[in-house]
């Protein structure tokens, strides 16, 4: 099972697209590694720096409704990951992308509208996330500040968790 | 309690269900491209399973940057070539017969009704127009379709649409899916199939239906399916009459059988009246920001571009050459088109749209998904705009800062001509 949790980025709009998480020009990559430079490069955001610290250091993502909407390339999810980002928190995902998200083993957990206004709450601050998938339990903390926020996750989506991903599930369950 | 087509198709391809709701179909068809597949194939070596499931339900192309532009293309494309080759697939297209995967399929009879399809590519939910099950996923899921023929889903409800009254002059199978993304919004579909009925749907031959399921994805959802009826039948029958003995009835029995059920369930029923549709385009990065084109007259364009699996095939390629008959493109536009496939290719040339149209001043590209995504040709500098006959306006989408206004073929065409946003009734006889 991978890792997760760390510093949070928060991204602070809906219908974040594929196209914006990884551009389709660099598609051409066959190396998962060579899409990390290139990661929300084109994201449209007010004050957000794709090469900041706060992007750079990040491990976990909150945002808001329907991310990774558009292309199906699963790109996305690993220009994520060669950044060390195999978390995300969200209102809810496009399907392709949380299930590309499952199927290369890292967590795509969708939390209510409310749920996510509490974390966001935070967005100043320095934050860290922290998740028991034993007991579905993220913690939030930051100076001070502690949120623990219960999740579920659908049971087949954590059996992929928990495998590694899709391929190592097929192969051991088909 | 009746079924959808949808949960028909699920129902007669379950494999498994490894946990409630999550059901494991058999695949009937695992369709291939150069961008995604790749990296699928290289994983599989690595794991030291180099294998297919079946070759015969595996269909390869070359389609979004072909020719290949650079080493890392032509590395793509080798890497697919020789895979196809070495597994014995078949139905592998490469340059000199190959053509935009959702348009190309289909030509080749590859889609029946009741199918699971997967691809790894979000349009995939075109061939749903079949009455088929067809949806777009990851390279992850697409590695283990190609290993073990199978993929899981979440069983999606269905949102029916009922399409009614009649097109208006101007008004195209374009306008009426753009009118359904900008009702449903981009993620009104998410974890569904939309169902496409009505007489609206009736009345539209198989390239209409595959503009409207086209775009389905693009208000998030899973697939967009149409009841596979005798339009579909003429059109698969070239490939199937042999399969059904030469009888169109007991075909037609067949297909009706995928129907959903009268009393099927629905999680939303739409009802949209098209009488009074006016010609539409979307201004914005979302799809759903859709508004009338007689509202957006002063709109600049620099490129016009018509092609992709959305408006590229034989009948977007008459409607935008009769636009373009007598006249020509703005001085300050240039004009793209890229027919979906080198079958449509060479038919358009055959009737003379190709000359009308390089008449007019446009440029025509071999069949690729080319300027659609921005990736081989056409790419746009920032602050240039361009009326495209595409599915997606995202930022970027046709290069960094461009903006991409979805359209139907007249409209494009028309806008060319003005070099502006243009409704294209005011061209129109
Ligand atoms: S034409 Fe465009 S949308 Fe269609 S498959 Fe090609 S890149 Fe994708």
């Amino acid at each position: 099972m991978k890792t997760f949790g760390g510093k949070v980025l928060f991204l602070d709009r809906s219908d974040i697209n594929t196209d914006e998480i990884i551009p389709a020009k660099y598609l051409t990559e066959v190396k998962k590694e060579a899409l990390g430079p290139h990661m929300l490069e084109d994201l449209k955001l007010d004050g957000f720096d794709p090469l900041g610290d706060k992007t750079q250091n990040a491990s976990v993502i909150v945002t808001r409704a329907n991310f990774g909407c558009g292309s199906s390339r699963e790109h996305a999810p690993w220009a994520l990951e060669v950044n060390g980002i195999t978390l995300v928190i969200a209102n809810n995902y496009a399907r392709i992308f949380r299930q590309n998200m499952f199927n290369c083993g890292m967590l795509a957990i969708e939390l209510g509208e409310d749920e996510i206004d509490t974390i966001f709450k935070m967005a100043a601050l320095d934050v860290e996330c922290s998740v028991d998938i034993d007991q579905k339990m993220l913690t939030f903390k930051s100076s001070g500040q502690t949120q623990t926020i219960p999740f579920t996750v659908a049971p087949f989506d954590e059996a992929l968790v928990r495998a590694g991903g899709w391929v190592e599930y097929a192969d051991q369950n088909l | 309690m009746g079924k959808t087509l949808v949960q028909k198709i699920f129902d007669s391809h379950l494999k498994a269900e490894p946990f409630e709701g999550t059901k494991v179909l058999n695949l009937d068809v695992v369709m291939c491209h150069e961008i995604t597949t790749p990296i699928a194939i290289a994983d599989l070596e690595w794991r030291e399973k180099d294998r297919v499931f079946d070759a015969a339900k595996i269909k390869v192309v070359i389609d979004h940057v072909t020719p290949s532009k650079d080493t890392k293309s032509a590395v793509q494309a080798k890497i697919l070539r020789e895979w196809a080759r070495r597994h014995n697939i078949k139905d592998f297209f490469d340059i000199g017969e190959n053509g935009v995967c959702h348009a190309l399929f289909p030509e080749k009879g590859f889609i029946r009704p009741g199918y699971t399809i997967i691809m790894g590519d979000s349009h995939t939910c075109t061939h749903g127009a079949f009455g088929a099950f067809a949806a777009g996923v990851g390279t992850t899921d697409l590695e283990v379709g190609i290993l073990k023929g199978v993929c899981a889903f979440r069983q999606p409800n269905t949102i029916r649409v009922n399409l009614t009254g009649k097109l208006g002059k101007g008004v195209f199978a374009k306008d009426v899916a753009l009118e359904v993304i900008r009702q449903l919004t981009v993620n009104g579909a998410t974890d569904h199939v939309i169902e496409f009925r009505g007489e609206v749907i009736d009345a539209m031959d198989m390239e209409q239906r595959m503009t409207i399921t086209n775009m389905a994805i693009e208000a998030g959802g899973t697939s967009g399916v149409c009841m596979p009826d005798e339009v579909t039948l003429e059109y698969l029958w070239p490939f199937i009459a042999e399969e059904y003995g030469n009888d169109k009835a007991k075909a037609l029995k067949a297909f009706k059988a995928w129907w959903s059920d009268d009393d099927a369930t629905y999680a939303k029923i739409v009802d949209i009246n098209v009488s009074d549709l006016e010609p539409v385009a979307t201004v914005g990065y979302k799809p759903d920001q859709v508004k009338k084109l007689s509202e957006l007259c002063d709109m600049k364009i620099d490129q016009v571009y018509i092609g992709s699996c959305t408006n590229g095939r034989i009948s977007d390629l008459r409607e935008a050459a009769a636009m373009a008959k007598g006249r020509k493109l703005a001085p300050t536009v240039r004009g793209i088109v890229s027919p979906a496939t080198t079958e449509i290719y060479k038919q358009a040339m055959q009737e003379g749209l190709l000359e009308t149209l390089m008449d007019a001043g446009f440029c025509v590209t071999n069949a690729t998904c080319g300027a659609c995504l921005g990736m081989s040709n056409g790419v746009l500098a920032p602050d240039e705009a361009c009326a495209a006959t595409t599915n997606r306006n995202f930022n970027g989408r046709m290069g960094k800062g461009g903006m991409v206004h979805l359209m139907s073929p007249a409209a494009a065409v028309a806008s060319g001509i003005q070099g502006t946003l243009c409704d294209p009734r005011t061209m129109m006889e």
